[in-house]
């Protein structure tokens, strides 16, 4: 199969899922905090830190890579609504919590994605 | 009855009632779309993330790529938030998700951000990671600003011009 079909599938559903995090957040989680761009952005910050490190350690090729690692994780994290809602908070005169959520996000994701690669390590 | 039942405390225009059904298949099609782009743009400047995850380009270089596609998309997501919340406000209801959280959510991405820095600090590049890290942050906001800001100036509602003579004919 094409790479880019592979890409287009992934792509097909993380960003699907990425919103239905969102609504699942939204009604479960009521507050604030933007939990559902959250949780998707650490989801696939952990997800894709394991998914090149298997890649690496020749547990997972270029299909799995582009299914997995550029549709998948790529389309179930984003940047773009996570500045927009960093820039809504600021607007709001929330500045304190648009720079503790801009660190939360930046802090974990990257921990998370070394935990992700130190997890594949393990496993091959 | 409606006030009384509904209990969200930041009701966002995103959510607007309605069958959620066409929102996920039209957020599908926008993910695909969105990331179709990005791997595009990785095929064009082979560096970043899913450069090394698909060919292995390897880990020295600086991912321009993927810092390019997150600027880039931040700012389209400034100009897509006013052009449909302030100015075209009955633009069709699937537009928005299709073109936000599919399109663009699905260009950007914030784990090759993440997976970028690590394998930098890994490769023993710290003051690269450092940069990136921060100037991905600082582009993405920039970004985001600068399209409301532009779209704002220029999609200027009608009669707020100033000059006030009425002049249609």
């Amino acid at each position: 199969m094409g790479e880019w079909l592979l890409v287009l599938a992934g792509g097909a559903v993380g960003a699907p899922a990425r919103y239905l995090i969102g609504e699942a957040a939204r009604t479960r989680l009521p507050s604030a905090f933007h939990w559902g761009t959250f949780l998707a952005n650490m989801a696939a910050s952990l997800l894709l830190g394991f998914l090149v490190e298997a890649g690496t350690e020749g547990a997972l090729g270029s299909t799995g890579q582009a299914l997995l690692s550029v549709g998948f994780c790529g389309a179930l994290s984003t940047w773009s609504t996570f500045s927009n809602e960093l820039l809504s908070m600021a607007d709001g005169r929330r500045i304190a919590g648009a720079a503790g959520y801009l660190l939360a996000t930046v802090a974990l994701g990257l921990a998370l994605s070394f935990a992700g690669a130190a997890a594949a390590r393990a496993l091959w | 009855m409606y006030l009384l039942s509904d209990v969200h405390l930041h009701p966002h225009p995103d959510h607007t009632e309605g069958s959620r059904a066409p929102v996920v298949a039209v957020v599908a099609v926008g993910g695909a779309v969105g990331a179709l782009l990005r791997y595009g743009a990785s095929r064009a400047w082979p560096n970043g993330s899913d450069a090394h995850a698909l060919w292995r380009t390897g880990e020295a270089a600086f991912p321009w790529t993927t810092l390019l596609v997150n600027v880039v998309g931040c700012f389209l997501m400034g100009v897509l938030t006013v052009t449909l919340k302030e100015r075209f406000t009955r633009a069709p209801r699937l537009l928005n998700p299709f073109l936000g959280t599919g399109v663009l959510g699905g260009f950007t991405t914030f784990s090759s951000y993440t997976d970028d820095t690590r394998r930098l600090f890994e490769n023993d590049q710290a003051g690269t990671a450092v940069g990136y890290l921060v100037l991905t942050t600082a582009g993405a906001l920039a970004g985001v600003a600068l399209g409301v800001a532009l779209t704002r100036a220029v999609l200027r509602p009608p009669g707020r011009t100033g000059s006030g003579r009425g002049r249609y004919s």
